[in-house]
């Protein structure tokens, strides 16, 4: 198959943590800083205790761990731990802030351990998969297969026949020696 | 890998700490079972205190790629996962033996001030050497298993990274034993020497191995498992970060193609051949005799 322009397609890929079951970057943090909530699941950095060795971020195949240069500590993606608990938020708007930001709808948020989740069920039907599976980190976060958009264009469809100006042929253009706009406006 | 100085610094200065002082301790073996001659009373203790020398030196190097130095204490918290952890409690117990071990020679002690005669001189820092040769290893253990137990970085997930960590830190602890011997006690010189070149033959033969084997890596992460995309040719045009990144930086080593395509055989020239002739040198230039070594075990 030919790989050349224009026979190809640019796809824009957004990772952030995926929140692993099996968090590779957990067991090697040598202070306990980073670690996986038991009750949710969520893996999250301790900046108290933190001390900045940058360990984890070798060990996170994702690469999605980065240091914050002026705290000294490793930070991540919290899957906006405060928001999804928050109490003050109405129900619905107690999810991460890229999954309400996003325009077209592209992220879901919830439970992918409850089988009736929004998550699981889009999960289930449409495809989802994980990241590099084959290193057993079993990422919470899944990813929905792309959806080809394709659009039929009918020859005639680009070429209007009620149009009486016959705006698609070339334009009339004026001689050169011909007075312009310019010669006789004065602006 | 970007990786810091203070790492580098890190383990080759207690690589040398730690290679030192197992020479210093088979040096005593030797002579417990006179294979060698004694040695000067100092010859001990002032070298295992430069072996410790080299172990505060490297321990003092790593608290400045920490984001909070302050706070490193807490890393001995995870012992149980994090060979990390484990490194950070096995340095400062290696450190106490070598110091006790120089207490030891230094005031000549024997298991007698325990009231136990075995009518063996130095049994004592015979005990206390041991307890400090298996910290030594497992320290060797630890700072490999550092890097080997990241699976996903396939050139360092294997058994040679401790091998070559530890033949590495043997390598260069005998290097230094002989140039302190030569100072010291010139009798022990050659037989440091050998054992050097020993060392360094066997850690290039490791090293070429995984060369050789990190050559012929097959990858089990690609680009279409990486975003899930099954087609034959997906190629990344773009790393996301126009301004760089915390992963452009630490991930990537900056060095110019020149230096990125020389540094292995660099490397390779300034470890083995040149530490060889060196000490190949610096022993015939002693204007010893090549049996001369065997000479001394000999008579002694
Ligand atoms: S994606 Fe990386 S940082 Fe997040 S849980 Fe998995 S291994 Fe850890
Ligand atoms: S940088 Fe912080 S979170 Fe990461 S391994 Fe080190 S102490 Fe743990």
């Amino acid at each position: 198959m030919k790989t050349e322009f224009p026979n190809t397609e640019t796809l824009h890929f957004p990772k952030s943590c995926l929140h692993c079951e099996d968090p590779p970057c957990v067991p090697v943090c040598p202070t306990g800083a980073s670690y996986k909530r038991p009750e949710d699941g969520i893996v999250l950095v301790d900046y108290d205790k933190c001390i900045g060795c940058k360990y984890c971020s070798w060990a996170c195949p994702y690469g999605v761990r980065e240091i914050d240069e002026h705290q000294k500590v490793m930070k991540k993606c919290t899957l906006c731990v405060d928001r999804i608990y928050d109490a003050t938020l109405p129900e619905e708007r107690r999810k991460p802030a890229c999954v309400l930001a996003c325009p077209t709808n592209a992220r879901l948020f919830g439970d992918v351990h409850d089988p009736d989740s929004e998550v699981s069920v889009a999960i289930r039907e449409n495809g989802g998969y994980a990241l590099m599976p084959e290193w057993g980190t079993k990422p919470a976060n899944h990813y929905l297969p792309r959806r080809k958009q394709r659009i039929k264009i009918h020859t005639d469809e680009l070429v209007r026949a009620d149009n009486p100006l016959k705006k698609e042929r070339a334009q009339p253009k004026p001689d050169i020696k011909e007075p312009s706009l310019d010669d006789v406006t004065s602006w | 890998m970007h990786p810091a100085f203070s790492v580098l610094f890190l383990t080759t200065l207690i690589g040398v700490g730690q290679g030192l002082f197992l020479a210093l301790y088979t040096a005593e073996v030797y002579a417990v079972v006179e294979l060698l001659p004694k040695p000067p009373a100092h010859f001990y203790w002032a070298g295992s205190l430069i072996a410790l020398a080299f172990l505060v030196g490297g321990l003092v190097a790593s608290f400045f790629h920490l984001g909070h130095p302050e706070r490193a204490w807490r890393s001995a918290a995870r012992w149980r996962t994090s060979w990390l952890s484990r490194e950070v409690i096995v340095l400062p117990l290696l450190m106490g033996a070598v110091f006790v071990y120089a207490t030891v020679h230094y005031f000549d002690l024997d298991l007698r001030v325990l009231g136990i005669d075995t009518g063996l001189h130095g049994d004592l820092s015979l005990i206390v050497g041991a307890g400090g040769v298996a910290f030594a290893f497992l320290l060797f253990l630890c700072t490999g298993m550092i890097y080997a137990c990241i699976k996903f970085l396939q050139e360092w997930a294997t058994w040679l990274t401790v091998v070559n960590y530890t033949l590495f830190g043997l390598a260069s602890g005998w290097l230094f034993a002989t140039a302190f011997a030569a100072y010291v006690a010139p009798e022990f010189t050659r037989f440091f020497g050998y054992w050097t070149v020993i060392a360094t033959l066997a850690v290039f033969v490791t090293r070429i191995a995984s060369l050789i084997r990190n050559g012929r890596i097959k990858r089990k992460s690609t680009l279409q498992t990486a975003i899930g995309v099954r087609h034959r040719t997906v190629t990344q045009k773009a790393q996301g970060f126009l301004g760089g990144s915390f992963n452009t930086r630490e991930f990537f080593h900056g060095a110019p193609v020149s230096v990125f395509r020389s540094i292995k055989w660099v490397f390779l020239v300034l470890v083995f051949p040149v530490p060889l002739i060196l000490i190949w040198a610096g022993l015939s230039w002693r204007g010893v005799g090549l049996g001369e070594g065997l000479y001394y075990q000999v008579v002694s």
